[in-house]
């Protein structure tokens, strides 16, 4: 087993584990923190892939503004104590199940599928997850789009004071 | 690495997402497992562009396809964090209105 196989094999496993904590822990701020080990873990594997402008956009944008953002918002409205009432046993049964089912139906489909068959992910070369040729191919090819996304994310901006404002 | 792998570690992901939105209650964490939703797709398609990129690799060595993957991960992103800051000013507003984040107290309009 290669030094690549085992760091894959422990991203996962660190990834799974922490998405499971952010379900069963009860309080919120846990939650933030499980959610921001997932973050880490995701972008360790960007870096296996050698993507590595995604694997820091994806640690400063998620683990860095958006769980903080969170966090704010959890401790600006005190919900860090468990709040949660525990009588929907069957609800919680039943939204397990039809996810599991879920996930049952596409890993066999996914057994199934030819086209998945001997095809692999490139770990450690291939040099298009560098900033030089993505913002090569960002700023030419996909400038539109880039353009447009700054008009929605002012709109955002103008959406979110709106709606936070009081009246 | 087989592209499998990938897709099963995402597919799990993805599924530990549904059953959080499906099962806990509070808004906040409703929203918490979206985010993880859209992580595993973004990481499913950074898989998928290395495959395509190695697949493209063997034919023409200096080939930038699979690119557009990488891309549309940075675009995802983008409108990720746009509806964050939307979304958690919705959730503080009807904190503000309903004094509780508790996503049962919101079914008000059946009745």
């Amino acid at each position: 087993m290669s030094i690549t196989e085992i760091l894959f094999f422990f991203l996962s496993a660190l990834a799974i584990f922490s998405a499971i904590m952010v379900l069963v822990s009860r309080n919120p701020v846990h939650s933030v923190l499980w959610l921001i080990a997932v973050f880490f873990a995701i972008s360790g594997h960007y870096i296996l892939l050698n993507a590595q402008f995604l694997a820091i956009v994806n640690l400063i944008v998620y683990a860095g503004a958006i769980m903080v953002l969170f966090l704010f918002v959890i401790m600006l409205m005190n919900l860090n104590k468990e709040s949660e009432r525990n009588k929907h046993v069957w609800m919680k049964l039943a939204g397990a199940v039809s996810g599991g089912c879920f996930l049952m139906v596409l890993v066999s489909l996914v057994r199934q599928a030819k086209d998945f068959q001997e095809k692999t992910a490139l770990m450690g070369t291939g040099d298009i997850g560098l900033i030089k040729n993505l913002g090569k191919a960002l700023f030419s090819d996909f400038v539109v789009p880039f353009e447009i996304s700054s008009v929605l994310f002012l709109s955002a901006m103008v959406g979110a004071v709106v709606i936070g404002k009081k009246e | 690495m087989p592209i499998q792998y990938y897709i099963y570690l995402s597919l799990a992901l993805f599924s530990i997402g549904i059953i959080g939105v499906l099962t806990r209650r509070n808004a906040i964490i409703v929203f918490m497992c979206i985010e993880l939703m859209l992580n595993a797709v973004n990481l499913l398609l950074v898989a998928f562009s290395k495959m395509h990129h190695g697949i493209a690799l063997a034919t023409d060595p200096a080939t930038t396809a699979g690119i557009d993957g990488q891309l549309f991960v940075f675009f995802i992103m983008v409108v990720a964090a746009a509806e964050v800051s939307v979304g958690l000013a919705i959730i503080v507003m009807m904190y503000r209105n309903v004094h509780s984040v508790d996503i049962n107290f919101l079914n008000r309009l059946k009745n």
